[in-house]
């Protein structure tokens, strides 16, 4: 009765709205706010300089330029070709569409560690794909990439799909019958409607990118300095019994993972606000 | 006119053929080749080896271990995601906003410091470890920390799933079988959960694919104990490490296979869905 009386807006005959938050709150609370405030109180523990050493080291300096730069590039690709997959699968007719339509999703379904050693056998030097490149991509940098790519891929189709099957045809035929030609009907009509949505799944897939740890790990070959990637230090300090040090760098990820997590929803906001619902 | 207007609206046929063309091919490179060479790899050696890794003791005792923590662990949030999308759906209240943020916010953190925060808790130097160790408790390196892991990693699943589609739904059926003198128990069995089944068995399955695949946060709570702790996507770690390349693709075809089962089952749910939809429009 507690919580319906200083929660509820407005009043509904519907029973079951205690019960039912109640126990949504105690979960929320013990399964996810307790142990992240773990995380930062752990911190709290620390003096600021030794805060500051161990999450300004070179290693770790070296590991946040890899992770957030692959993370940047390969969410970029993702944009770029997710746009074109999209434009496909909504726009066009042809053989398999459907199939294709439904595959995109593997990333979510597909465990990393399975997706991170089938990338590294197709991109190493005799792999299926790695054999026709004149440049190394499995344990590489460039490898980061390509697993971050894979992760990230779903994103950007699934946010575009919908507004681009909204997107209102009569807009088009006006345009042209004003005179604008096929390119000058993308670029000044249809991108600024769907660039919300392009940027939200942008965004989507640049913050998956940053925590993501089982696809990238086989593929990286994890050389310190060169393709170390953040969530591998953590683990690495943990694996020396370093709790201190690997909370402290997790603290940083995790302000940063925030910090994405408030851009995303300012985003899908201007993304609804757009659409006028 | 009209075909006037459609040429002037769409691409001519070469840009339409390069640009998918495009597509494919980037799928292709990214997506489908990578599925391809999951099954091949697997079954390059033959069938004798592909039934020998996944008979091996160790791979059964691991696929055992994934079956039990998601047998666990999906349920748990299957009974939360219902009651969360229950109250944020039906009923309009302070907060709820914030609510769907927390939600969320297993998405945004990296497995791996999901793994972190429960060895903080519940690890030897953790807040409860001295009282679980007096009490002869175990919970990091074990099953319960596994469980606990996989909780945080496919929280917001079965919520997510259910939340837009309550809200479309609208409270009117139930309001009318209240007032009609329906209990509550009665209203959700019969009002609410013939709407939202297909909803929930997506949202259940998609939430068992990722528990049954989650690396990274198990990964940091397991201990890598072989015939012990090791769950499935642990395990293909432990063989590709060993380059026993073959036998570490053979376990993770069982997880592939999973995924596109879980895809097939999206793709009927879909259409399940858009079919209600159009029968309650017409």
């Amino acid at each position: 009765m507690l919580l319906s009386r200083a929660l509820l807006k407005r009043h509904s005959v519907l029973p079951g709205f205690d019960l039912a938050l109640g126990f949504t709150l105690l979960y929320v609370a013990l399964i996810v706010l307790v142990p992240l405030s773990a995380a930062f109180l752990k911190t709290f523990t620390m003096s600021w300089p030794a805060f500051w050493s161990a999450v300004t080291g070179p290693r770790v300096m070296a590991s946040y330029r890899l992770t957030f730069g692959a993370s940047f590039a390969a969410a970029v690709v993702n944009a770029v070709f997710g746009l074109v997959v999209c434009w496909v699968l909504v726009r066009y007719e042809f053989p398999g569409r459907r199939f294709v339509d439904a595959l995109v999703d593997l990333p979510f379904a597909l465990p990393t560690a399975v997706a991170g050693i089938a990338l590294t056998a197709l991109y190493s030097n005799n792999g299926w794909i790695g054999q026709w490149l004149p440049f190394k991509v499995s344990f590489t940098p460039l490898g980061v990439f390509v697993a971050l790519t894979f992760i990230g891929l779903p994103f950007v189709v699934r946010t575009l799909q919908p507004v681009l099957e909204d997107l209102p045809g009569e807009v088009e035929e006006a345009a042209a019958m004003l005179g604008a030609s096929r390119a000058q009907t993308f670029v000044r009509v249809i991108l600024p409607a769907i660039a919300p949505a392009l940027l939200t799944g942008f965004a989507l897939a640049f913050a998956r990118a940053l925590g993501e740890y089982g696809s990238v790990i086989f593929i990286a070959g994890n050389l310190p300095l060169v393709s170390e990637i953040t969530p591998l230090i953590i683990i690495t300090k943990l694996e020396q019994y370093d709790y201190t040090g690997a909370t402290a760098i997790a603290v940083v990820m995790l302000v940063a993972s925030f910090a994405m997590l408030l851009a995303i929803n300012a985003l899908q906001a201007w993304t609804r606000s757009r659409q006028g619902r | 006119m009209s075909s006037m207007l459609t040429s002037a609206t769409t691409e001519p046929a070469w840009l339409r053929r390069t640009l998918i063309a495009i597509a494919l091919l980037f799928l292709a490179l990214f997506l489908f080749v990578p599925l391809a060479a999951v099954f091949f790899e697997a079954l390059k050696k033959g069938l004798g080896v592909y039934v020998a890794a996944i008979t091996d003791p160790d791979a059964l005792s691991a696929i055992k271990l994934t079956l039990i923590a998601a047998a666990i662990a999906v349920p748990m949030n299957l009974v939360f995601g219902v009651a969360a999308a229950w109250a944020i759906a039906k009923f309009e209240f302070r907060g709820r906003d914030l609510l769907l943020t927390l939600i969320d916010l297993p998405f945004s953190v990296s497995p791996v410091i999901a793994g972190l925060i429960f060895v903080l808790v519940f690890g030897l130097q953790g807040w409860l470890g001295g009282w679980l160790r007096n009490h002869d408790l175990k919970v990091i390196f074990a099953l319960p920390g596994i469980v606990l892991a996989t909780v945080f990693i496919t929280f917001p699943f079965v919520a997510r799933e259910l939340i837009p589609l309550m809200q479309a739904q609208g409270t009117e059926q139930e309001e009318a079988a209240r007032v009609l003198g329906a209990g509550g128990w009665q209203i959700f069995r019969r009002i609410t959960l013939p709407n939202i089944k297909w909803a929930l068995l997506y949202g259940v399955i998609l939430c068992n694919a990722r528990a049954m695949g989650e690396f990274g946060a198990v990964s940091v709570v397991s201990g890598h104990i072989r015939g012990q702790t090791n769950t499935m996507p642990l395990h293909i770690e432990i063989l590709y490490n060993e380059y026993q390349f073959a036998a570490a693709f053979a376990v993770a075809s069982l997880l592939a296979g999973l995924a596109l089962l879980t895809l097939a089952l999206k793709y009927v749910v879909e259409r399940r869905t858009a079919a209600t939809h159009q029968k309650a429009r017409t």
